[in-house]
């Protein structure tokens, strides 16, 4: 299915039916029955397994961590079956309770949470070892999609205020704990929310020149080791050894890649551990040296279709919340890529974001899916619903 | 409450013309970072792919072979080995034994696997005598550093343990390792190389240029720990070192070392040299020095032990200093080798100073002044003599100066100038006082005498075709006579008859020489000398045995140097398969009638023998 038939919904195959006369596909079908929506299930597997492929390459052909990622994965599939199959308003009425569930959560964190590489983000419970943060990915864009409807569209500016003041408390927690990247991207999550509700043009560009304003600001809110990789980030080679070892070791890589890359487990510099972080953060290099330009095309080609099948389906949903949450989840997913990708090549600091289903690692990937499944849920429900 | 919309397009939330303006940020954004990549990728791919490389290529030193030292008949004195240097990066072993705190869930740390890992790391260490506190010390100490040895030079069965263990952060390199197979028999000669394949001492120092290869390049590829990971290509490959054929006979060295280690313990002596020349060539054929020292073994390696003393140390070369003098005065035209000479009462007075002999000799021949060793005969001899000429001849024969051996640590002695000279420093100088020489130095001197009044440059590499500069600077009559006098030294009557050998002709001088101490001349410290050559009627080999303090309660020249003297000489000439020429005194003795001023004053003898002596010297 190409891009530009997702977005204009101009749904030629029947692979995903949009009536009931359509014939039906038998695993359209299944997939149906289980609230999954199959494009975007094939979109999301081939990027898990592009990810796994990849990890062997960037972990030194170490199987075992391919096994551990792949059982992740499988693990956070069935996170997002599982949400798939909860209906709709379901989540709308449990939204209030997730987001106060979250806010004490993450005060807990701030409390009792464990210490872990310099910052205080896991929260132990029981068995169960996980950064609350993560959650609010979701749960801040739910609470808003849930705030703006009974709100008159497009919004009054006092009430984009009471949306805004919701995604900010909870990131103003995070960035305390500190990570200043979840917080951003809650940030990001609640404000695609908000534009997505219908802002005004003149409030969005007071609010952008506000942020610009803000900016030295924040500069004296920042950690040391923040300050840094910002500086870093404009000049790395003043510190090759140091702060801008990342940066330079990461371009190298993806400037040797050339065209048509170096070929899968060929590629030097994160062959020989000179890519630092080679299979989290920084696996878009190891991509880009290993498969080249052409490889990245084709990665680029498949997150679009992610993305711009996630944005079909959102706008295919018939519930108002759907509609707005499902917009904020997909261009988070979007934010993610950018950012990782962006950060990798040098065009934005460093910041720790995961590349979505290639890094390894599992605290990002359940929710992620997660975010999918309700996409998929919001989707797939609306029949039931409307009957 | 939900709202349920009919119509999804009429009612949306968000307006078209936002939905367009999200399309087209996403493929803003999206176009950029393409954009990013393709930059990189396309434009700045090549400088990009050499800042790769600069990082991952390296280019290592493969080390090359180091030639071999071989004595002249092809014996090897010092070879190369390949062995294993043990280095470890203390970096690696700074991470497992301090791993830091992972900061995500991908870099968790397999408990077991660490622990394997120090436990290896542990086993390692006891390969070395390392505890583990040592280990931990290694890893505070150097937590940055990337390189250290942990033993250059193992054993084998050492270095397969360590590639057994297979521990990340350990590796072994090659090296050559110096082995020399006669050990302290020619340690002083060959001396060693350090652990990094540079001479040291010795001809391993000398001839280091010529020895030393050049060390081969290649590039390799590594990782970042500097682990090899594979060979990319030979830049050069590493050039052996070349070899060197020394002069010396490795049979002869091993004999010399025999006797003057017997003869120096034999009579507790301080220490001993030996030099063996090969008259015809000026080569040296042997040369030791006790104490010596095992170049394998490293703690041997005393450097009170390094000297060659036989090149280093100066003595005052005394009585084996008189075929000198008297050849000087054989050359001033003054004397002949029967002019007689009135030695009683056995002293000399010169000004304040007494020259003795042992013996009232009473008046003698200028012969007999060699054989008895008579100071009082040598002393009216010299004064007898111009300054200038002897000090000419002193020096013609290779006193004060330095041989052309190249040894490191050659001293050239000291003669001082005839300008210097009072009439007492003459007559010191006349029976080896008052000037120094090595033992190098004296052997030198008496091949002059015995080669017929040739100078001949001393040379310590085996030469092939004998390119000889040669410098007569004595007359051959002369040479010839004061031979003669020197055979008369190994007579039964004579003060060197132990110098004497079975079957051959030895001539010689013994030396008793005083000990110089402060304030004057020792009683008590001797170093006892014999300087001779053999065989009479062809002499090809010098023989110089030097005795320092022997304390055994014997120390002439004659009765502690010359037995050493005689082993060394007799088993050389066997050894060389020089045929013995005893017959021919003999036949001269019927010839001449035992008429012994009548012998000297013939002038014809060596011509007379010449043909036969020229056909005993072939070689066999």
């Amino acid at each position: 299915m190409s891009i530009a038939a997702c977005l204009h919904g101009e749904n030629e195959l029947n692979i995903f039916p949009s009536s009931p006369e359509h014939t039906r596909n038998r695993f359209a079908h299944r997939s149906q029955r289980l609230h999954l929506d199959l494009p975007l299930l094939l979109g999301l597997l081939l990027l898990s397994i592009i990810g796994l492929l990849v990890l062997y390459s960037a972990s030194g052909q170490d199987l075992q961590l391919v096994v551990r990622q792949a059982v992740r994965l499988g693990m956070a599939f069935g996170v997002m079956l599982v949400v798939a199959q909860i209906t709709p308003h379901l989540f709308f009425y449990w939204t209030p309770w997730l987001y106060a569930l979250g806010i004490l959560l993450l005060l807990a964190v701030l409390v009792a949470g464990e210490m872990s590489g310099g910052a205080q983000r896991w929260l132990q419970l029981g068995v169960v070892r996980f950064q609350p943060s993560e959650m609010l990915k979701i749960i801040v864009p739910m609470m808003i999609a849930y705030f703006f409807v009974d709100k008159e569209l497009p919004p009054k500016v006092i009430h984009v205020i009471g949306a805004m003041l919701l995604a900010l408390v909870p990131a103003i927690l995070v960035a305390w704990e500190p990570d200043l990247g979840t917080a951003l991207l809650i940030l990001c999550a609640g404000g695609f929310v908000i534009f997505f509700a219908g802002i005004g043009w003149r409030f969005l560009l007071s609010l952008g020149v506000l942020a610009t304003a803000c900016a030295p600001l924040l500069w004296f809110l920042m950690h040391d080791y923040q300050r840094q990789r910002v500086l870093t980030f404009f000049n790395p080679e003043q510190d090759p050894l140091g702060a801008g070892y990342h940066i330079i070791q990461s371009k190298i890589a993806i400037g040797s890649g050339g065209l048509f890359g170096k070929g899968w487990l060929n590629g030097t510099q994160s062959q020989l551990d000179f890519l630092p972080e080679r299979s989290t953060d920084f696996v878009f290099a190891v991509v880009s040296e290993e498969f080249g330009l052409l490889g990245i095309i084709a990665l680029f080609a498949v997150y679009l279709f992610v993305i711009f099948r996630g944005l079909y389906l959102t706008l295919n949903t018939q519930e108002l919340f759907g509609r707005l949450l499902g917009g904020g989840l997909v261009m988070t997913f979007f934010v993610y890529v950018f950012v990782n990708i962006g950060m990798v090549s040098g065009l934005l600091p460093v910041v720790g974001v995961p590349l979505p289903l290639l890094s390894y690692g599992g605290s990002s990937l359940v929710t992620l899916l997660a975010a999918f499944g309700i996409l998929m849920s919001m989707n797939t429900h609306r029949r039931l619903l409307s009957d | 409450m939900i709202r349920v919309e009919n119509t999804p397009d009429s009612l949306q939330p968000t307006p078209a013309i936002r939905r367009w303006l999200v399309l087209f940020v996403l493929t803003v954004f999206v176009a950029a970072l393409v954009w990013r990549v393709g930059d990189l990728q396309l434009r700045h791919k090549t400088f990009l792919q050499m800042e790769g490389q600069a990082r991952y290529l390296r280019v290592v030193k493969s080390p090359a072979h180091r030639g071999m030292i071989l004595d002249r008949n092809g014996e090897p004195l010092a070879v190369s080995t390949p062995v294993e240097s043990v280095w470890i990066n203390p970096q690696v072993l700074a991470k497992t034994l301090m791993p830091k705190t992972p900061t995500d869930e991908s870099t968790k740390i397999d408990e077991q696997a660490v622990a394997e890992h120090i436990a290896k790391w542990k086993t390692f260490g006891k390969l070395f005598g390392w505890e583990k506190a040592d280990l931990e010390r290694v890893a505070t100490e150097y937590p940055n550093k990337q390189f250290l040895y942990v033993k250059r030079h193992v054993d084998p069965s050492v270095s397969a343990q360590v590639e057994a263990l297979d521990i990340e952060g350990v590796h072994l390199a090659r090296e050559y390792r110096r082995y020399y197979p006669i050990g302290e028999v020619a340690a002083h000669v060959v001396g060693f190389t350090n652990v990094d394949d540079q001479g040291q001492e010795g001809i391993e120092l000398v001839f280091d240029d010529w020895l030393h290869g050049i060390d081969g390049e290649k590039r390799v590829i590594q990782d970042r720990l500097g682990r090899f990971v594979e060979d990319v290509e030979s830049i050069r490959p590493p050039r052996r070192g070349r070899d060197l054929m020394l002069s010396i006979d490795q049979r002869i060295q091993y004999l010399a070392y025999r006797a003057l280690l017997a003869g120096v313990k034999h009579n507790s002596a301080r220490s001993g040299s030996v030099v063996v020349l090969n008259v015809d060539s000026g080569e040296i054929l042997a040369m030791v020095n006790q104490p010596s020292y095992n170049p394998n073994n490293w703690s041997d390696r005393v450097s009170n032990r390094f000297r060659n003393r036989a090149v280093t140390d100066l003595f005052e070369p005394g009585s084996t200093i008189k075929p000198f003098t008297v050849a000087a005065a054989l050359m001033s035209g003054q004397f002949r080798p029967d002019t007689l000479l009135d030695t009683s009462p056995g002293l000399l007075r010169i000004g304040r100073h007494v020259i003795k002999d042992i013996h009232d000799y009473g008046i003698i021949d200028v012969s007999t002044v060699i054989k008895k060793s008579s100071n009082v005969g040598a002393s009216q001899l010299a004064l007898s003599t111009a300054k200038d000429a002897m000090w000419e001849l002193f020096f013609n024969v290779g006193f004060g100066e330095i041989t052309t051996s190249g040894f490191p640590g050659e001293v050239p002695g000291l003669l001082p100038h005839f300008s210097e000279w009072s009439e007492i420093h003459q007559v010191t100088l006349s029976f080896g006082y008052g000037l120094s020489v090595t033992p190098l130095q004296l052997a030198k001197a008496y091949a002059v005498i015995a080669s017929g009044g040739l100078h001949r440059n001393i040379r310590i590499q085996s030469t092939e075709e004998l390119l000889l500069e040669e410098k007569r600077v004595l007359p051959a009559d002369v040479a010839l006579q004061i031979r003669q006098m020197l055979e008369s030294v190994t007579d039964s009557d004579g003060t060197g008859k132990r110098a004497r050998v079975n079957g051959y002709r030895v001539a010689g001088k013994t030396g008793t020489i005083r000990k110089s101490v402060a304030g004057g001349y020792s009683h008590n410290r001797y170093i006892s000398a014999f300087s001779g050559f053999a065989p009479v009627s062809d002499p090809r080999l010098v023989v110089v045995v030097t005795i320092d303090e022997p304390s055994a309660g014997k120390y002439y020249g004659g009765e502690v140097a010359a037995p050493i003297f005689s082993e060394i000489m007799s088993g050389s000439l066997r050894l060389l398969g020089v045929p013995p020429d005893e017959h021919s005194i003999r036949a001269r003795r019927i010839v001449l009638a035992g008429d012994r001023i009548a012998f000297r004053e013939d002038p014809l003898p060596l011509e007379l023998f010449s043909p036969f002596l020229a056909s005993e010297s072939v070689p066999q």
